[in-house]
């Protein structure tokens, strides 16, 4: 009978543990980018990429479309290339949309804000490796700071 | 007469203190064989040696004709089947009742059933007279009792063997007589071949067929009881009778106590 | 030339143990395992390592989560960012704290335990006499309960991550008034599954792996006296205490330190 008893236990140590794990993966992590989950790969080259970082958001509207998957420097122009990678379900963006790296808050961490263009007959939809033309670089402080300084100079 | 064990020309070191040197005996076939010796030296070690748990510096150990220290593990395995240690501590598992205990290697070694599991239990329970305290667990025993059950363990198998350390330290007198009387019942009953390991000289010169008496890494004398009983050796009589001081010195080597005052009050 | 003299004699020693802890580890785990016997073997030791550690576990994941959401809140409230306690709480506690503060209580709860168990079993023979019976106690007494010992803590890091969450909520949200919702939500925003919660098992499994080997040598190679039993003991929660919190420096660096 003490060895049933050790089994019943040992029962319910498993499955508080189920119950654990499956806490953690529904109401913690967020595993919708993770995985199997299918994306397609999109490049955007920023003059300034501020203090985004690889895992960043990728937002339209304030809705997460995808993550920033890797940054690094241009061999030949040495401006910053973003790689995002952005859920397949989201696969009708047009050619036209732009890309700028924005601040949640005033403190938040930088997420990059994807507007779609507009959609005409012509202008195809962004694929697989397409680079976005379109891109406005973060605002950096100290040359907003410069720019005014200067601004008020000439006034 | 067959002889179950043979050690030929043993010697044995352990941390660089030499145990055993250079010594043979016989272990006879259907017989009780006693090794004898004051405590401390390696008494238990010779036991350890014979069921492979220990490897000799040199000589030979024959089970049966076969060298036990070349033995590839797996063939060491089956052979220690045949043989039984009964433990100065009992050494039962703490975890399991005592049927548990006794099942053990029957549950590890046999595909017998759980029925007959029980009956061959209940038993070798009953030859020991522990029939009532099955479900005991081992820590609930007396000292005399653990023994008792760790006999009926060792004896679970039907061994050809059993080597028994020093199965008489530290019990009381009524104890004693029932392990002694076991024994001795046990061989008659089931033909065993037995190795007694002890320092207790009045029940071994009952029990034994034979007897090895060993000190300073030798075996000092050998013989049946009589023989033992009318040697002629100081040593052994020493030991036999107890003497505190003899061949075997009382005092463990030291310089002269008068040397050693007087060297440090100069 | 004396002291040299030591530092090589020690590193020898040294060196000779960690053989002797390979060599018990390869007769345990890798010759010829026999998974009949195992099972219920392993199952009973996770009753004795795992069930039994479950409460000093869940207690203690609950008041450190409490703790670090009382902590968050009074700095992160400064910068009126109050709303990040959910992942503050969440990421320390699956990459960090769920992983080494298990690892540490399962070295001083389990960990000694199982090396008081296997000295004492040395001790009063049972050890020789399992080898005596012709059965291997590597395989008898060791398999199992390193198994166990491997098993259980991820499961319970994991059950003290979950518990230190719930913890975290009921100081922030509940008495501080933090908004249940954005706890939550930015929380599910931040904290992945692969790289976080995953990341944090390894870990586990790594200091599992290596509390219970620790653990299960002492108790197999400590000198079978009382004496003996008791340094082994304490050398088996200090050198895994030790252990743990380097591997989590080299684990940290590995996996979240070069992106």
């Amino acid at each position: 009978m003490k060895s049933k008893k050790a089994e019943l236990l040992v029962g319910v140590f498993v499955v508080l543990t189920i119950a654990a794990g499956l806490m953690l993966a529904l109401n913690v992590a967020n595993n919708s980018m993770s995985g199997s989950d299918d994306t397609y790969t999109l490049y955007a080259k920023f003059d300034n990429i501020g203090g985004l970082k690889v895992r960043s958001a990728v937002k339209v509207g304030g809705v997460t479309v995808g993550r920033v998957d890797n940054i690094s420097l241009g061999s030949t122009d040495f401006t910053p290339i973003v790689t995002m990678s952005i859920l397949s379900e989201f696969d009708q963006f047009p050619e036209t949309s732009s890309v700028s790296i924005l601040t949640s808050g005033l403190l938040g961490e930088q997420y990059i804000g994807f507007q779609p263009g507009f959609a005409m007959e012509g202008i195809e939809s962004l694929g697989q490796g397409d680079y976005i033309e379109d891109t406005k670089s973060a605002l950096v402080l100290e040359d907003l700071i410069g720019q005014f300084l200067f601004s008020s100079n000439d006034g | 007469m067959e002889n179950l064990i043979e050690i030929n020309n043993l010697t044995f070191s352990r941390s660089g203190r030499i145990i055993y040197d250079d010594i043979s005996l016989q272990i006879k076939k259907g017989k009780t064989t006693a090794i004898m010796g004051p405590s401390g030296i390696g008494k238990t070690t010779m036991l350890r040696l014979m069921g492979g748990q220990l490897l000799p510096d040199k000589g030979d150990i024959k089970f049966k004709g076969e060298s036990i220290p070349n033995m590839r593990r797996n063939r060491l395995f089956e052979v220690r089947r045949q043989m039984s240690m009964l433990f100065q501590s009992g050494a039962l598992f703490t975890d399991m009742s005592v049927f548990d205990n006794i099942a053990f290697p029957l549950r590890e070694h046999t595909k017998l059933s759980e029925s007959t599991i029980y009956t061959v239990v209940m038993l070798k329970l009953q030859a020991v007279g522990l029939r009532g305290a099955a479900d005991l667990m081992p820590a609930e025993l007396s000292g005399g009792m653990a023994r008792r059950a760790a006999l009926a363990r060792a004896i679970a198998l039907d061994p050809e063997l059993i080597m028994y350390d020093e199965p008489f330290a530290g019990q009381d007198p009524i104890s004693m007589g029932v392990l002694v009387k076991l024994i001795k019942a046990l061989n008659d009953a089931l033909q065993l071949t037995s190795v007694v390991v002890t320092h207790d000289v009045t029940e071994v010169l009952t029990i034994a067929d034979y007897i090895y008496i060993l000190a300073e890494k030798k075996v000092i004398g050998s013989g049946t009881p009589e023989q033992i009983k009318n040697s002629d050796s100081p040593l052994v009589q020493q030991f036999l009778q107890g003497q505190a001081d003899g061949p075997v010195p009382f005092h463990y080597p030291a310089s002269d106590i008068a040397q050693e005052f007087l060297g440090r009050a100069s | 030339m004396n002291w040299l003299i030591n530092l090589g004699a020690s590193t020898l020693n040294r060196l000779e143990m960690f053989g002797r802890a390979t060599l018990m580890l390869f007769g345990a785990v890798v010759a010829k395992p026999q998974p009949l016997k195992l099972i219920p073997l392993t199952i009973k030791q996770i009753h004795v390592v795992g069930v039994q550690s479950l409460l000093i576990i869940v207690v203690s994941g609950l008041f450190i989560g409490m703790v670090m959401s009382l902590q968050g809140y009074t700095i992160l409230v400064s910068y009126g960012a109050e709303g990040s306690l959910g992942p503050m709480v969440a990421l320390s506690l699956l990459r960090e704290l769920g992983p080494v503060v298990t690892a540490l209580l399962f070295a001083g709860r389990a960990g000694s335990a199982l090396t008081a168990e296997i000295g004492l079993m040395k001790a009063t023979e049972q050890l020789s006499s399992l080898e005596m019976m012709a059965v291997d106690p590597l395989r008898r007494v060791i398999a199992p309960r390193l198994w166990a010992g491997i098993i259980s803590m991820p499961m319970l890091a994991l059950i003290f991550s979950a518990v230190g969450i719930l913890g975290g909520h009921l100081v922030g949200v509940d008495w501080l008034g933090v908004d249940s919702g954005s706890y939550w939500s930015i929380m599910q925003a931040t904290v992945d599954w692969n790289k976080d919660v995953v990341n944090g098992i390894i870990k586990s499994i790594v200091f599992a792996f290596v509390i219970t080997w620790i653990a299960t040598f002492k108790g197999y190679d400590s000198i079978p006296t009382s004496e003996g039993i008791s340094k082994a003991t304490t050398e088996t929660v200090v050198f895994s205490s030790l252990a743990v919190l380097g591997l989590d420096f080299i684990l940290t660096a590995l996996m979240f330190g070069i992106e």
